[in-house]
């Protein structure tokens, strides 16, 4: 019987460098910012993007590489979620993604907490993600939680720093409603109390729900510096959260969005932007009832922005998103859109640009595919996170690599 | 022409009436019988397609003739018999049925509200006399989404609170008011076991026993010791009973158990282990645990580490089901790796498979599989998808039991079938249809007006055309 074990699998490329010129050439190159060019080049001088397109020459020197036809991207967004802040879900003592303060804290950012070498970012960095946005999880109300979770950062696998707060995360709907008396429409009444607070800070001896810093982050998002996340997903709670935005003056976003292909009209006329979780199918509750796997395809037909998200916060899963993006083109999205959903639309939605886009003249957040990086067949075969290359060896490889020699020798017991 | 034979049809009846039989013993034959019956149907011809068999074989440009719900004949240039439906599947992909060894639909059910959550009886760390089955809701919508992936036949368990959690049910993927009338006719029940965190987490943080993994093992072995006295004493009673006589005319029955029952199935050989179990350290205590007692472990379930041990599994006959790439949630699936699959695969007289434990995952098995064939490929393995496609139909399909019945593309067998749009290895591909035992359950071409689940009939509109 033939044997089922081959030669061991071998680089596609040798590790380009970063000081010196690298050209991709003969490439599928995807920017982010338009149509995917065929038989094209990519040039990183320094680290830098220094040309994309069809006639670039190699300045002398370069190391030159021979794509055959393999695809070029900017590094993906790896979902909202705990990207950096947990390693085992489970294990409370190595997750902070929720927080149970007791009282109202807008200006809680979870950047404090976290670390670079989380295990998840070295195993997601890998896989082709290059950022991702950190949000806290909501609290429970028995443990002080409140419908404002408290400050998202987009933050990058490349071993630097998050940036800065993007975005203020609410919880409305049924988690909402949770953390609000057990009303959704209380949800509201917190929101409209802490708003008001910020835009008339109590005097003196007047009761008060937030400190100085809570009402600074509050007026930033007034202001409309900042956007607002709202986690929601039914139809109708949708649309009570854009009315509220409208009356408050909130740049809104809406993440979950299971029913959102019902208000696309709205989404689109009031320019709001939605993440959603394109493998959900079922009425995974009654906030959920219309889910469906069209989400994706009905929302960019009504001219709404769409970005990805798995539901599931764990940063262990961020390397899924691709895929979940190649189920939307099964589902009738376009491919192009379902790309920029995972690069480019969430990095300007959480305000990252220019990640998520392969742009000249900015340093190289890029990706070498063996194939369309939406078809679940296509792995990895190069990465570079800014400016650097990246070596694609991980904890988990090296557990495949000590375990394929066991097995080659019939020693795996 | 019909290029392969294996099992003739009348076999497959006087296989699954043997198999009815064999569970009289201590308790009566199945008391919650299959009430399912295929609805007969003209004969479907599908022709030119490129088969995928499930047995590891690819046949290009090859003929599948339905007869009466089962694969009549496989070849080139069948002729359709009168009145056959003839598919044109040139440029598609054939492959059986896919088949879940792992799922909680109708027990954890869409939507998952609290007054349905009936997977785990936890509320003592055995409850062998708990049968999965009596807990599913069959108007889950869940089973319709997991039809739509070509899913034909499944495993509904018990969840994993518990060491001993009770009997999974074997289900066809069809419509039908009662559970009764999706149960897989004359196939073993499961039983479901569970290893390391979960039962020790549960039942520990009442301060009740086992909190440990040794409380673990040691509440396993109790019960083994109790099944095998029960066992006993029913043998005993039963052969002093068919020797006939006055004593035989005065014996009195032993007093009979629900758990037990369940435990000495088992013991007999005639109700398949499912153990859910992550770590290689556990799986080894559980075969030597196995053998203590005589009793055959089918499968490990989730089974993260299974690569680690995947000579020690294929040596003792057991399967791994897996997913392609869950790691991390728990510290007992910190090690896992998305080579996993391929693996168990790769040890010799390995057998691999992958699972869902979930109801999205449930949706695509077929892409779960193309992301494990990617990385054994990757990883200098030779897996073609022909290889990669035994993985959800004829591993799950014979670690289930129903082995000789479903789960390939093979004459004689149940003719459960997805016609594919392309080779399903892909984020792209999508069943274009689906058939259960010749009946053609779901159609993307012609979507039925109404969803299957009695709990959508008249919600917002889930389906339809692009506005």
């Amino acid at each position: 019987m033939k044997s089922i074990f081959g030669a061991g699998a071998a680089l596609a490329f040798s590790l380009a460098a970063s000081a010196g010129s690298t050209l991709y050439q003969h490439g599928r190159i995807a920017t982010g910012t338009g149509p995917v060019l065929d038989d094209a080049s990519v040039l990183i001088v320094d680290g830098r993007i220094r040309g994309i397109g069809r006639e670039i020459s190699a300045p002398a020197g370069a190391e030159v590489i021979d794509l055959h036809g393999r695809w070029v991207t900017p590094a993906l967004f790896g979902g909202i979620g705990s990207m950096g802040v947990v390693e085992v879900s489970a294990e409370r003592t190595t997750n902070d993604g929720g927080l149970n303060l007791g009282n109202v804290r807008p200006e809680f950012d979870p950047a404090l907490a976290f670390n670079p070498d989380s295990l998840p970012i070295q195993i997601a960095r890998v896989e082709g993600v290059g950022f991702a946005l950190l949000a806290p999880e909501p609290g429970t109300h028995a443990s002080g939680g409140n419908v404002i979770d408290g400050l998202a950062d987009v933050v990058t696998l490349d071993g630097n720093a998050p940036r800065g707060p993007s975005a203020l995360v609410v919880e409305m709907g049924r988690e909402g409603a949770s953390l609000a008396g057990d009303n959704r429409a209380a949800s509201f009444l917190l929101l409209s109390d802490a708003f008001e607070e910020a835009r008339h800070p109590p005097r003196a001896g007047e009761p008060r729900r937030l400190t100085d810093a809570g009402r600074a982050t509050l007026q930033q998002v007034l202001s409309g510096r900042m956007p607002v996340l709202f986690k929601v997903d039914r139809a109708a709670d949708i649309r009570a959260v854009l009315r509220f935005s409208s009356q408050q003056k909130l740049r809104a976003i809406i993440a979950g969005g299971a029913e959102a292909w019902r208000v696309g009209k709205d989404l689109a006329a009031a320019h709001v932007p939605v993440v959603i979780d394109p493998l959900e199918a079922l009425p995974a509750d009654f906030d959920r009832i219309a889910t469906t796997l069209e989400n994706a395809a009905r929302l960019e037909h009504a001219g709404v922005t769409v970005a990805f998200s798995l539901r599931s916060n764990a940063p262990h899963e961020a390397r899924k998103l691709r895929q979940a993006a190649g189920n939307a083109v099964a589902h009738g999205m376009s491919w192009e859109k379902a790309f920029c959903a995972i690069t480019q639309v969430p990095a300007a939605a959480f305000g990252a640009a220019p990640l998520g886009t392969l742009t000249v003249g900015e340093k190289a957040h890029l990706v070498v595919w063996s194939g369309d990086p939406l078809n679940v067949t296509s792995l990895v075969e190069a990465q570079w996170l800014d400016g650097e290359p990246q070596r694609l060896t991980s904890r988990q490889t090296a557990l495949r690599d000590r375990y394929l020699d066991k097995l080659r020798r019939g020693e795996a017991r | 022409m019909s290029l392969i034979r294996k099992i003739h049809p009348r076999w497959i009846v006087l296989l699954a009436s043997l198999g009815a039989s064999l569970m009289a013993h201590a308790q009566p034959a199945d008391p919650y019988p299959s009430t399912y019956r295929p609805a007969v149907t003209a004969p479907v011809l599908i022709r030119g397609g490129t088969l995928l068999t499930g047995t590891g074989t690819r046949l290009a440009n090859t003929d599948v003739l339905i007869e009466g719900g089962l694969i009549a004949a496989i070849g080139t240039n069948l002729v359709a018999p009168a009145g056959a439906t003839v598919v044109d599947a040139r440029g598609r992909t054939v492959t059986p049925g896919i088949i879940d060894i792992h799922s909680h639909l109708g027990v954890y059910p869409s939507p998952a509200v609290s007054s349905m959550q009936d997977g785990n009886e936890a509320t003592a760390p055995v409850t062998a006399n708990v049968w999965a089955e009596h807990s599913i809701w069959p108007n889950d919508p869940g089973f319709q989404t997991a039809l739509e992936g070509g899913v034909t036949s499944l495993e509904i368990l018990p969840g994993s609170a518990n060491l001993i959690g009770g009997r999974g049910v074997v289900l066809k993927n069809v419509p039908s008011i009662t559970y009764q009338g999706m149960k897989f006719p004359g196939a073993p029940h499961g039983l479901k076991m569970a290893c390391g965190e979960n039962p020790k987490r549960v039942y520990g943080s009442h301060n009740q026993a086992p909190s440990t993994r040794m409380g673990n093992v040691a509440g396993y072995r109790a019960q083994w010791i109790e099944a095998k006295d029960y066992l006993r004493d029913w043998t005993d009673y039963e052969a002093k009973l068919s020797a006939g006589g006055k004593e035989a005319k005065d014996l009195k029955a032993p007093k009979r158990d629900l758990r037990l029952d369940t435990l000495a199935g088992a013991l007999k050989g005639e109700i398949p282990v499912q153990m859910h179990c992550y770590r290689a350290d556990e799986m080894a205590t559980m075969i030597d645990m196995s053998k203590e007692f005589g009793f055959r472990i089918a499968t490990f379930h989730h089974a993260t580490e299974a690569y680690k041990i995947a000579n020690r599994l294929a040596e003792n006959g057991i399967c791994a089901a897996m997913w392609a790439d869950w790691w991390g949630f728990k510290m007992e699936s910190f090690d896992g790796i998305q080579e996993n699959i391929s693996l168990v695969d790769a040890a010799p007289n390995g057998c691999a498979i992958v699972h869902s434990d979930s109801e999205e995952g449930i949706q695509r098995l077929n892409q779960e599989a193309a992301k494990a064939m990617a990385r054994g490929q990757a990883a200098g393995l030779d897996i073609p998808p022909e290889r990669a496609m035994r993985w959800i139909s004829l591993n799950p399909a014979r670690a289930l039991g129903i082995g000789d019945r479903t789960g390939s593309i093979e004459v004689g067998k149940m003719a459960d079938i997805v016609i594919w749009n392309m080779e399903p290895f892909s984020s792209y591909a999508l069943t274009e249809q689906v058939y259960v035992d010749g009946v053609l359950q779901f159609d993307r071409s012609h979507p039925a007006d109404t969803p299957r689940s009695d709990f959508l009939l008249g919600q917002p509109a889930l389906r339809g055309d692009l506005p």
